[in-house]
């Protein structure tokens, strides 16, 4: 067989293969070639072999069926072949294969070798590789030659223990002894992989990080020396004394002087020394100056030294150089929570970053400048912040939008700019704007009364101009449909008022509704709207006819809106002025809060109570289905108090419930004249402004204990509520006679498929002791089929700080409740 | 660290983490498309999954470093043109095309320089000393063999 072709050759030959398929060509006889001479076992042309299989593998072949060659190679006593063979095992295999516990026994032979470079090798090997088996096996033996007054093999040692560490941390003790005298190493080799290890351990051990804090003195010494002493040949890159030893140290001491105070203020001196006295017109030195900055800002360190790093930083962003620019403004991120002040001064630089041209810079100058708003600057920065919003990258605009919200949110200076400030975004980066901030924007809108006028005027404007933008779209058909009057009787007193006839709005809105650029919820809002508009316009006639239109349309949402609108003008007339009238205040929730603003007219009051309460509230919902098991698994349809969260305008949801509370759902419109007949009590009695339905006539129907155990009592009182007789309203008293308080109070309730339940939140969820006062709720059961009331509670608290949980049947109603 | 030309050709690439050959190649993909298209006066530095990515580009050759969140990238950039540094220094104004034929020699290099992601040695002298030594005892293993077959062959 003749001698396989030499490694360069076979490269040479396959860079000149013009197309993919003949180099693969190629590349597949050369491994033809080389298997074959595997299989003769051959001494002599293994190396080569592999060598030129490890060019094939970085080219992207498969190579796995040289992994084996690797190990023979790594046996053989030639360096030649060792050298190769190492190569191959870092590169062809890894701790998935098993194969590479064979190496095992190899590496400690070599690990022992007379020849330093060979035992360099081993440890290469180990340290790059080395899964956790073969550390484990091999840990005594690289701690051995940690010890040795071998300065190559110590600092190779030291790299590979670390990676020991990092694969096997309970070993990270057997290191311990050896790191001694590591510090007082002249090689700078064995200095820098020590603080490495010193590092690594650190980092993984609190025990070993103040084990290792008396080692301050001696790295701030050697710290010191680097800085003072003169040029040395060896180390110096571009005048700085081993720039990477110095970056280590700077590292370790940062973990070090964290949350402790004397190292800290050991450090102080030289921190101080080195941020002066560092080069800075080279990268080097800004490498250096940057990890002493992040090691100030870790450590304990005085003020004085604070605002020193943060000015650092400041010359940072004037630095031409791009990455040290996107260094500074990264930091200053970390930094601008608990050194606001000192950031400020940097403000400016900051916000021209925003107009630099890399990506990156952007970013963090964006999220920089949002961090920094305040009140005092808001006006300044929000003008820079909209027009970066105008020019950015659509990747960006979302994030920058939320931003804007939030910031004008918390320091407007007034409603108007801050209704100003949403327009802008809406008009300039609607499309981007995140779903959940319609509804926020809405609120906001009806909370601020005097701005209404002005605000629908505006939102009008922007619509004639671009229909496009949906949240834009959406927001200002609801203010429409809200304070269309204001908009026609061209009310405004902030700006000119505008001379708009109640056609033109209608144009706009029914426009809206046809247009192609609307999504289905678009045209919700504009239906709603439409219909709100019946109550203060007067041209009723052709909002009849609009609704009516579209009572047979395909889009189910629309069709039943328009069927149960069109319910209204027919049946309902008298109803009608009282459902759409005007939008209360609204509370406003949790900032983050989802949209449960959407809670309708009827359910303002509970809805704040509850989106306070949102956590126990939420749990009956959820835990509701437990207790529907309980009662042999009939499917009580349980009434949630938090309705299903749609994007839907909030005039039109209170219609919407009227749509959901139907038993069977769906688009028919036949539940819909039912349905109010039975349901209005739920909903309008809830209603605080509405008081149709006048007060629940309390009949006289006894009340009763429905659970009496461990202290816990709850009676039931009865209300009927009126005119629904099958709709009885109880209400329970929890009271605490034991000598502790019962906190997280839940109280749950199910019942027979064929009643329906509805739990309203609680007053509070903590029962005070020795009967100090009472929990109330009310529930309300519809019982249309008059069958005997049987109820299952389930009560869950803390008292004393054990949980606990009770299960219980109530079937001694009085049957005047349910009768 | 990775290196590969413009042309999206891998010339050098180690890992200092165990990871299965397929992902290897994912995001040697992925690493080379983000960074072949940035523009030559962007920062050197990029976010990436959660490392961050340090790149120069010497010459035809890109030098792409991953390190993670609280690595120094400066230093980074550092720690890369000293490798460049050694690779000259060893083949004598290097370019692209030794680096081609002599892979296994700039892996050599690299090894010696770096291990598990870390330095071992900050002086290139004694980086470079240490290869030369090694290489010496390549040469001594082949060479016996060839002097006394020169002796055998009268």
């Amino acid at each position: 067989m003749p001698a396989p072709i030499r490694l360069r050759e076979l490269i040479r030959t396959i860079r000149t293969a013009r197309t993919q398929a003949e180099e693969r060509e190629m590349i597949q006889k050369e491994c033809a070639a080389i298997r074959s001479s595997f299989r003769e076992e051959d001494n002599t042309y293994r190396c080569r072999n592999v060598a030129k299989l490890l060019y094939m593998h970085m080219l992207g072949y498969p190579a796995h069926f040289g992994q084996l060659e690797c190990l023979k190679l790594i046996a053989s006593q030639k360096f030649t072949d060792k050298r190769i063979g190492y190569l191959g095992a870092m590169l062809l295999l890894d701790e998935r294969q098993d194969v590479h516990l064979l190496m095992t026994n190899c590496i400690k032979n070599d690990l022992n070798h007379s020849t330093q470079y060979v035992q360099g090798l081993a440890l290469c090997t180990l340290g790059c590789m080395g899964s956790s088996e073969m550390c484990r096996d091999l840990a005594g033996e690289v701690e051995k030659l940690l010890k040795t007054s071998n300065s190559y093999l110590r600092k190779k040692a030291a790299l590979c223990a670390v990676h020991v560490i990092r694969k096997v941390p309970e070993l990270m003790e057997m290191f311990l002894p050896a790191t001694k005298n590591l510090l007082s190493e002249k090689n700078h080799g064995v200095l820098h992989t020590s603080v490495v290890l010193l590092t690594e351990m650190c980092e993984r051990s609190p025990d070993m990080l103040s084990h290792f804090r008396k080692l301050v003195p001696q790295l701030v010494r050697i710290l010191k020396n680097l800085i003072m002493s003169g040029y040395s040949p060896e180390h110096d890159v571009s005048g700085i004394s081993d720039p990477f030893l110095q970056v280590r140290i700077l590292r370790l001491l940062r973990i070090l002087g964290k949350g402790d105070d004397d190292s800290s203020e050991a450090m102080n001196d030289i921190l101080a020394q080195v941020a002066t006295n560092t080069e800075t017109s080279k990268n080097v030195g800004n490498a250096i100056l940057y990890e002493t900055v992040l090691t100030i800002m870790d450590i304990k360190s005085e003020s004085g030294l604070r605002v020193l790093a943060i000015n650092i930083l400041g010359r940072f962003l004037l630095n031409n150089d791009k990455n040290i620019r996107y260094v500074a403004l990264t930091s200053l991120l970390k930094t601008v929570q608990t050194d606001h002040n000192a950031v400020q001064r940097h403000r400016s630089t900051i916000v021209d970053c925003l107009k630099d041209l890399d990506v990156s810079i952007k970013r963090r100058a964006m999220e920089l400048s949002f961090a920094l708003v305040n009140g005092n600057n808001i006006r300044g920065m929000m003008k820079e912040l909209l027009y970066f919003l105008d020019s950015c990258d659509p990747e960006f605009k979302a994030d920058c939008a939320s931003g804007v919200f939030l910031a004008a949110e918390k320091y407007a200076p007034s409603k108007r700019w801050h209704i100003d400030t949403i327009m802008r975004v809406l008009t300039t980066a609607g499309s981007y704007v995140r779903d959940d901030s319609v509804p926020n924007l809405i609120q906001l809108i009806t909370n601020s009364v005097e701005m209404h006028a002005y605000t629908v005027q505006r939102l009008y404007k922007a619509l004639l101009d671009d229909i496009s933008q949906q949240p834009l779209v959406q927001v200002a058909s609801w203010c429409i449909g809200e304070y269309g009057d204001l908009l026609v009787s061209g009310q405004c007193e902030e700006e000119e008022p505008i001379q708009v006839t109640e056609d033109e709005v209608l144009d706009v809105l029914e426009g809206l509704l046809v247009s192609n650029l609307s999504t289905p919820v678009t045209r919700g809002y504009s239906l709603t709207a439409i219909m709100k508009l019946s109550t203060r316009f007067s041209s009723v006639n052709r909002i009849k006819k609009v609704v009516s239109i579209y009572g047979s349309s395909i889009d189910v949402e629309l069709q039943q809106r328009a069927v149960e609108y069109n319910a209204l003008f027919k049946k309902y007339d008298h109803m009608r002025p009282a459902l759409l009238e005007r939008m209360p205040i609204m509370e406003k929730t949790a900032t983050n809060g989802p949209t449960e603003i959407v809670q309708t007219n009827g359910e303002t009051e509970p809805s704040v109570v509850e989106t306070k309460h949102l956590p126990p509230v939420t749990q009956p919902a959820n835990q509701a289905n437990d207790l529907l098991d309980l009662l042999g698994g009939n499917d009580v349809p349980v009434i949630q108090t938090t309705m299903p969260t749609k994007p839907a305008s909030a005039g039109g949801e209170l219609l919407d419930l009227l749509g959901d509370l139907s038993l069977s759902g769906g688009p028919t419109p036949a539940p819909a004249p039912s349905v109010p007949s039975s349901q209005p009590s739920f909903l309008l009695d809830g209603l605080s402004s509405q008081p149709l339905f006048n007060d629940i006539a309390t009949a006289a129907i006894p009340p009763m204990t429905a659970y009496n155990k461990n202290g816990l009592k709850i009676d039931f009182t009865f209300e009927r509520a009126n005119p629904n007789p099958n709709v009885a309203v109880i209400t329970i008293h929890a009271s605490n006679s034991a000598d502790a308080d019962m906190t997280e109070f839940v109280f749950q309730a199910a019942v027979p498929k064929t009643f329906q339940l509805q739990l309203l939140s609680p007053s509070s969820n903590v029962v005070p002791a020795l009967n100090q006062g009472t929990v109330t709720q009310v529930i309300r059961v519809l019982n249309p089929q008059k069958q005997q009331l049987r109820m299952r509670i389930k009560l869950t608290y803390t008292l004393k700080g054990s949980p606990v949980q009770d299960l219980a049947e109530v079937n001694n109603f009085p049957p005047q409740s349910w009768q | 660290m990775l290196l590969f030309s413009r042309q999206g050709k891998l010339r050098l690439q180690k890992w200092y983490t165990a990871t299965a050959e397929r992902d290897k190649k994912k995001m040697v993909r992925e690493l080379m498309q983000i960074v072949l298209a940035r523009k030559p006066k962007m920062c050197s530095f990029l976010e990436w999954r959660d490392l961050k990515i340090v790149y120069k580009r010497y010459a035809s050759l890109y030098f792409c470093c991953a390190i993670e969140e609280q690595d120094n990238e400066l230093i980074t950039l550092e720690v890369i043109h000293r490798f460049v540094e050694l690779l000259d220094k060893y083949f004598g104004s290097v370019c692209e095309l030794d680096i081609i034929f002599n892979f296994e020699k700039a892996y050599f290099i690299l090894d010696e320089f770096l291990m598990g992601g870390e330095i071992q040695d900050t002086s290139k002298k004694s980086v470079l000393k240490a290869i030369e030594q090694a290489d010496l005892l390549q040469e001594e293993d082949e060479s016996p063999r060839s002097v006394l077959e020169e002796m055998g062959l009268a």
